[in-house]
């Protein structure tokens, strides 16, 4: 119990935190968009999206600094992250809402993929030491080495241009609906299926080579001799034993990771123009529309600690020890 | 003339969840030159925290020490006059040396720290050190992991010789060492407190060792002092359950075949 | 391992060694093969960085109208790009600023971890979980539209500037590293018997916990210098940072933004193929210290080798390796 008291202070001291650099950006930049679009675009802003808006950034410097903190607090807390300068004054939340999930979806189906294939063949090649199994070393460091944007755009040269096997851009076929129909979910996986794919072959590498070391710190325990002794299976004791062991760090590698991977996932959107919140960010900061910039940096960090949140509970539930720890 | 007066002394512990823990219980003794007191319990008795608190790596939550009558300093040059007087030898020859220095650099730390000897002489001093625990001089200049368990224990020992100490706390010394070795080290710290005068107390869990090499004993059991005498009134005439208990634990080979009540018969019987 | 009687305690005169061995076993974790080889990679690319402009063939902005998108020859030996230019002395001239930053981002970066991370795992109580809570925030915060916003701000943000940037994104995983690292070394006899000694505190640090945290340091220098390395060419290549300077990600967004993809192969491949044998060669240098620091990652193929010569097979035994004797 305390332990999960501990990490859910923990993180709501990192919301407050990244909040609160949020709330002092606006304020440290130079210059002021905001005004001078607010002084061309009189007419057509409505007083409480003003209103709002000078809130959020900074603009209200009539009220002395704290006030100001206070009223940002406010404005958060009712749901509103500001109109977007460059989308036509459309509710920052409303794009945001829009361009999410496609980068949920991407971000979560190419991890879980990259994760359970990356750790398997770690597993394996980490029970067999010394084999030809070790050549997949050399060629998975390549792959943690090689940037993923560069492979992005070899894999759209090669499969798209080229081949023509895959769509280089959008989450789907422009001729389709968005409705929960076949055609509509499959137009989504075959264009999704690049971006995904150059994810997990770039991520693919720090998986493997993670679960290989950690799979021969760990085949040099006791306990593994003891499971071969009792003569289980060498597939038993290499799950149920080895693998088991060794994948509770992959696991708080992976939570920490999980940055990381944002970026990575943010850099394959502004390469396939895949319709996520990373395009956006990027549209975002070529228009310098810092309400949209702002509000998606905000976003991503709240959805990245609920990531860590969920990761901390499966950690918890899987290592006995620190559930006795909690107890 | 040394002495160190260790009275009533309490040490707990507050541990998050279970309340707290009594280390030391009213612990009391004195430390004289030129004798050996034994320390003796089994793990979690309380002699590490002794040892902690002599060194000052803790600090009791009550109860007072008193170095030649006067209470311990806690800071300044005083306190660093404590620590040329007051010096240790730690139980693990393994884990006690710094793997990354040389043993010159071990043995050069406290002769520096303390001034013992001016600058230009510390390179024979080291040698000096190393003589007096009967090590090679040229190991001066070796690392850690190149000596045995036995040779870093000297050298352990060397380093805490090297301030000229008046009290000296050997904590557990031989236990992790081979037992075929472990009497040549207790006789080399035998000699080299006959003839430096020193005060030791001499930690462990061992009743044979404590009874061959001190003066006294006390017995510690869970933070309380449950017997303390002269050597061999304790092993011999324990008072205590507990002590004779430990005695009786201590494995004799002839007493097992003896005895009419022996638990082990000799071959040829069921 | 051999044991020392009473009797015969001294030990045979030998070659004493000298007293600076202990410096070069801080180095030692270099020594190995794969280290050696990811360090001849960098030196190459430390060279080209260090004399680039004097190396570089031609001006990377020099336009040649009459060579235009030509595949390598004599003249050009990767070729040119749409307006003439050479792409190998952009490719050159590029590997200063990547190699600046890079390394730049990386000390700052570890300097900030050793001075958070090992004082908040030396301390103990609120101060040391203030500085662990700190590192965790930077840590948990994603780097990337962190970066972004705050380059995105600058109009022409020069490479001290960047790098810094990239530096206090970056610090906070050797931070956490340290940190446990620290704490553990903290607990041991050395490090009570050198505070038994009167040690001060800057010494016992300095002198006595910081040359057996080496290893770690320099994994997470290298670490951090890859990461730096991929996200400043990243936002080269997106067009966030200015494509002013040359920088082996400006080539890139060049060559996208002109459509190279898929035909010029010599206009996009080599600046690719430069980033990740950059960041092979810092793998290379991580997988040689992590052997080191790990001796079981050393031996683990040469045993299961020489078991399989002998007639077993891994799946069939684990080898139970001989631990060192008390």
């Amino acid at each position: 119990m305390r332990f999960l008291l501990r990490r859910a202070a923990f993180y709501l001291f990192t919301a407050w935190a990244a909040i609160t650099i949020n709330f002092f950006l606006p304020r440290m930049m130079k210059g002021d968009p905001i005004s001078a679009y607010l002084a061309r675009n009189q007419g057509e802003v409505s007083p409480e999206a003003i209103e709002s808006l000078r809130i959020l950034f900074g603009l209200n410097t009539d009220r002395p600094l704290g006030q100001q903190y206070l009223d940002y607090w406010g404005v958060l807390l009712s749901g509103d992250l500001g109109r977007s300068l460059s989308k036509g004054l459309a509710p920052v939340t409303a794009i945001v809402a829009d361009a999410l999930p496609w980068t949920i979806g991407l971000v979560g189906v190419a991890t879980i993929i990259s994760f359970l294939l990356g750790t398997s063949v770690g597993t394996f090649v980490g029970w067999r030491r010394g084999s030809a199994a070790e050549f997949v070393v050399p060629a998975a460091t390549f792959l943690a080495t090689v940037p993923y944007f560069w492979l992005g755009l070899i894999m759209i040269a090669l499969f798209s241009t080229t081949l023509g096997w895959f769509p280089a851009s959008h989450a789907f076929d422009k001729t389709v609906h968005p409705e929960p129909t076949w055609e509509f979910v499959a137009s989504v996986i075959h264009h999704g299926t690049l971006p995904a794919l150059t994810i997990v072959v770039t991520s693919l590498g720090g998986w493997i080579l993670g679960m290989r070391n950690m799979m021969i710190t760990v085949l040099d325990e006791d306990y593994i001799t003891v499971a071969q002794a009792k003569g289980l299976s060498p597939r038993r004791v290499m799950v149920g034993y080895a693998a088991r062991n060794a994948v509770l760090p992959q696991l708080s590698s992976f939570a920490l990771a999980l940055g990381f991977i944002v970026g990575g996932t943010l850099i394959m959107e502004m390469i396939f123009s895949y319709p996520g919140v990373g395009l956006r960010l990027f549209e975002a900061t070529l228009a310098k529309d810092y309400p949209l910039m702002q509000g998606i940096f905000l976003v991503i960090t709240l959805s990245v600690l609920v990531a860590n949140i969920l990761a901390d509970i499966a950690h918890a539930a899987l290592d006995p020890r620190t559930r006795q720890e909690a107890t | 003339m040394t002495t160190l007066e260790f009275s009533h002394v309490s040490r707990t512990y507050r541990v998050r969840g279970a309340g707290e823990l009594r280390a030391l219980d009213d612990v009391s003794f004195t430390l004289t030159s030129g004798k050996t007191l034994a320390l003796v319990g089994q793990s979690g008795s309380g002699k590490s925290t002794i040892a902690k608190i002599l060194l000052q790596l803790e600090t009791p939550t009550s109860g007072t020490i008193l170095l030649d009558d006067a209470p311990i300093p806690r800071r300044g040059r005083a306190l660093r006059a404590y620590r040329q007087q007051v010096r240790m030898v730690f139980q693990d020859p393994y884990a006690s040396l710094n793997p990354y220095h040389s043993i010159r650099h071990h043995l050069e730390r406290p002769l520096r720290l303390h001034r013992v000897v001016p600058s230009g002489e510390i390179d024979g001093e080291v040698s000096r050190l190393l003589e007096r625990v009967r090590l090679d001089p040229d190991m001066a200049g070796r690392h850690p992991h190149e000596l045995s368990g036995g040779q870093r224990q000297r050298v352990a020992i060397a380093r805490a010789l090297a301030s000229r100490p008046g009290l000296l706390i050997a904590d557990e010394p031989v236990s992790m060492l081979d037992v075929s070795i472990r009497l040549g080290v207790l006789n080399l710290l035998a000699d080299l407190q006959r003839e430096s005068n020193l005060g030791v107390l001499y930690i462990t869990h061992d009743l044979a060792t404590a009874r061959h090499f001190s003066d006294e004993i006390m017995v510690l059991n869970k933070g309380v002092v449950v017997e303390h005498g002269p050597a061999d009134d304790v092993i011999l005439r324990p008072q205590h359950e507990y002590t004779r208990r430990l005695r009786d634990a201590s494995p004799n080979p002839d007493a097992l075949f003896a005895a009419k009540d022996a638990p082990f018969k000799k071959k040829g019987r069921s | 391992m051999t044991t020392v009687t009473a009797a015969n305690a001294t030990m045979e005169p030998t070659e004493p060694t000298p007293e600076r061995r202990g410096f070069a076993e801080a180095f030692a974790m270099f020594r190995n093969g794969k280290s050696i080889v990811g360090l001849v990679i960098l030196g190459v690319f430390a060279i080209l960085a260090l004399l680039g402009p004097w190396i570089a063939p031609y001006d990377p902005n020099a336009i040649g109208l009459e060579a235009r998108n030509s595949p390598p020859d004599a003249a050009h030996w990767l070729g040119t790009t749409h307006l003439g230019q050479d792409i190998l002395s952009q490719i050159i001239i590029g590997t200063r600023d990547v190699m600046f930053v890079g390394f730049g981002a990386g000390l700052l970066g570890t300097l900030l971890a050793v001075v958070v991370g090992v004082t908040s795992g030396y301390i103990r109580g609120a101060g040391s979980e203030i500085l662990s809570a700190l590192a965790n925030v930077f840590l948990v915060i994603p780097g990337l539209p962190l970066i972004i916003i705050i380059t995105s701000n600058f109009d022409d943000p020069n490479m001290l500037l960047i790098a810094i940037v990239l530096a206090i994104t970056g610090w906070a995983w050797g931070a956490r590293v340290l940190r446990s690292q620290t704490m553990s070394l903290r607990n041991r006899d050395f490090i009570q018997a050198a505070r038994a000694n009167g040690e001060p505190l800057w010494r016992i640090i300095a002198v006595e916990m910081l040359p057996n945290l080496m290893a770690v340091i320099a994994s997470s220098f290298v670490g951090t210098v890859t990461a730096a390395i991929l996200t400043q060419t990243t936002l080269a290549f997106v067009g966030i940072t200015p494509i002013t300077q040359w920088n082996w990600g400006t080539i890139l967004f060049w060559a996208q933004s002109l459509n190279a993809f898929p035909d010029k192969w010599w206009w996009y491949l080599p600046a690719g193929l430069c980033i990740a044998l950059v960041g092979m060669a810092l793998a290379l240098l991580n997988f040689g210290i992590d052997e080191y620091v790990n001796p079981r990652l050393r031996s683990a193929g040469k045993r299961a080798r020489a078991l399989r010569r002998r007639g077993f097979t891994q799946a069939d035994a684990t080898v139970v390796a001989p631990e060192a004797k008390r």
